[in-house]
């Protein structure tokens, strides 16, 4: 029973930091309608910023707030200078968006490459090993830290998203782009914003996973499959899915590593991916409807 | 006639090279060369002409070259005999994977294919006792000389390119198009489109399977992280189908040459040009640069796939027009 529920636990702390990298991942496939396959890199790329801060001696919670703008400013231009103009050429292959967020992916890889070398860094702070216990079970206070700031932006994004005036243009593009242009939206404007929100929401998650996970280039392909495995099981453009989801897959992986065995723990994500296409197409948008 | 005529005059220089060039590392250019060939055709009848974009080409790549290499360690028999059984396992990996994936489209197919090749490369990882894992599959090459290979791959290069351009002048070929242009409309034609993209899926993993047991018997040697790897072979493949022209016969061939070229060129730093100019000149930066160049393919294929779509997202062959017109102006402009 108690492996059980540390079980459980580990899951639970390990889907918050899901939820928000699947939130952002979800905004940029809600509004732009195109997948990000440079999302787990740019999360890589915040990784690396609280690395050198925290070679500088700052906390990686207080990079936080440098982070988060800066890969707000990064996801801007990218969505301004490589994405958007993307619209206007005339090609035959629609998907070039998405070919293009692959390219960026390898550039911001092989760029921390070059700068910092394919080794192994990690972020240890004086609570990355720490726990605490409730009864038998032991709770690790950094995932601990990172499931509250998690919970915290996430419903932070959900208040931004429904009460705001850009938050309502956000939403206003994702349901129809036209009808937006319409009611006087800068549909161009609000693509940039979401793309910046999106890479700072993965920013936040980067910074939070640097205390309990080693720092490398290649971290990024990984997450970004995990991005779009929430996605997909949370329903396209659903933030309350992109919740739902990064839980549950943290849940499986956990559930996964510890009953069947460590090796399978990324064969997981990708048999969920396939049974939620051929028995829930849609995720679980489909059944609560948000 | 006239574009016969220049397709049997270059399958008659291509035939003639080995002969002329007796540079094994030119031979070796070309054999890869030859070999893209096969995978960029391949990718492009899946993905420029049935609009089915794949980013897990290495899945099928993959398996071919695994099952070239496991016939040879397990059966003792000759991994020759993988290029004509590596394409049909291919086409079984293939098959039932579109049968279900295909009710997704555009980029959600796209996924799937990349998430087909992430599960074969951990499977072929885990599974140590039938494929060797990490350690991966080392066969003796049945040839020193490299003239063998060549005539292989040229034949394997000719054949799929020959079957391509029958399939898409063909009555099927016209269905991918529709597919790709509306598939919607496509069916409300009574075109059974499920069906057709599976046919195009099966061809297209075929060759590539074929061109992945080419890939066992010349290297030699494989491991997951090779033949299942997604910068090397699949965004490659993607890279070679772009760049030649996409929904082209004759782009993934203008494709792979360049494709090849500047793979080369990055990891030899220029030919070793960079390197002979460091030692010359006595300069220490540019023996720095030489390294850097050395180390950074990978950047450069990023690079390239940023750039190539932005500015020819229809490829050269396809774009060709439009490149023909604005060097012209410049022309006239000076």
């Amino acid at each position: 029973m108690d492996v059980f529920l540390q079980t459980l636990v580990a899951g639970i702390l390990k889907g918050g930091l899901y939820a928000l990298i699947g939130i952002g991942m979800t905004l940029i496939m809600g509004v732009m309608g195109i997948i990000n396959l440079a999302h787990g890199q740019l999360m890589m790329v915040a990784m690396y910023i609280t690395y050198v801060l925290h070679l500088a001696g700052v906390d990686p919670y207080i990079s936080l707030f440098v982070a988060m703008p800066a890969l707000f400013l990064l996801g801007c231009l990218i969505q301004r200078f490589l994405l958007n103009p993307l619209l206007k050429v005339d090609t035959i292959l629609p998907e070039n968006q998405v070919l293009m967020t692959v390219g960026i992916g390898m550039v911001l890889t092989e760029i921390i490459r070059f700068i910092f070398k394919s080794d192994y860094k990690s972020v240890s702070t004086g609570y990355s090993n720490a726990t605490f216990f409730l009864g038998n079970i032991s709770f690790s206070i950094a995932l601990g830290i990172s499931f509250i700031i998690a919970i915290a932006f996430t419903v932070a994004m959900f208040f931004f998203l429904i009460k705001t005036d850009i938050g309502r243009s956000i939403r206003a593009t994702a349901q129809d782009k036209d009808a937006a242009v319409l009611m006087g939206v800068n549909t161009g404007r609000i693509t940039i914003i979401t793309f910046g929100l999106g890479s700072g929401l993965v920013a936040a998650a980067g910074c939070l996973l640097a205390p309990v996970y080693y720092v490398f280039p290649d971290i990024g392909g990984p997450f970004t499959a995990r991005a779009f495995i929430i996605t997909i099981l949370g329903g396209l453009g659903s933030t309350v899915g992109a919740i739902f989801g990064g839980v549950t897959l943290g849940l499986a992986e956990s559930f996964g590593a510890t009953y069947i065995s460590m090796d399978y723990e990324n064969i997981i994500g990708m048999t969920i991916f396939v049974l939620v296409l051929l028995f829930l197409p849609g995720g679980f948008k489909r059944l609560t409807k948000i | 006639m006239k574009k016969k005529l220049v397709a049997l005059l270059v399958l008659a220089v291509l035939a003639f090279f080995p002969l002329v060039v007796k540079d094994n590392y030119y031979r070796h250019l070309m054999i890869l060369f030859l070999m893209w060939v096969v995978i960029g055709s391949a990718w492009n009848l899946i993905a420029g002409y049935t609009g089915q974009v794949s980013f897990g080409d290495a899945a099928f790549f993959g398996s071919g070259a695994y099952a070239a290499g496991l016939l040879s360690t397990h059966l003792q028999v000759s991994a020759w005999w993988g290029l004509a059984i590596g394409g049909f396992v291919a086409v079984a990996v293939g098959l039932p994977f579109g049968w279900i994936c295909f009710r997704m489209r555009g980029a959600y197919f796209a996924l799937a294919t990349l998430a087909l090749n992430e599960v074969l490369r951990h499977a072929a990882t885990i599974a140590e006792g039938f494929t060797g894992g990490m350690v991966g599959i080392l066969i003796m090459p049945s040839f020193v000389s490299k003239v063998p290979y060549y005539y292989v791959a040229l034949a394997l290069a000719a054949f799929s390119m020959l079957s391509i351009h029958w399939v898409v002048h063909a009555k099927p070929g016209y269905y991918f198009v529709s597919i790709r242009e509306d598939q919607d409309a496509a069916e409300s034609l009574g075109i059974d489109t499920h069906f057709y993209k599976m046919l195009s899926l099966g061809i297209a993993a075929f060759w590539t399977g074929v061109a992945g047991a080419l890939y066992m018997n010349y290297m030699g040697f494989i491991d997951p992280e090779v033949v299942f790897s997604l910068h090397d072979i699949s965004i490659m493949a993607i890279l070679v189908g772009i760049v030649g022209g996409v929904g082209t016969v004759y782009g993934p061939m203008v494709g792979a040459f360049l494709m090849v070229t500047v793979q080369e060129l990055f990891r030899s730093g220029f030919f070793g040009l960079l390197k002979y100019l460091a030692i010359v000149t006595g300069s220490d930066a540019l023996g720095v640069l030489a390294e850097a160049v050395t180390g950074a393919h990978v950047l450069g294929f990023g690079i390239l796939v940023v750039v190539v779509i932005l500015v020819l997202p229809n490829g050269i062959v396809g774009d060709w027009p439009k490149i023909r017109k604005s060097v012209f102006r410049m022309k006239t402009a000076v």
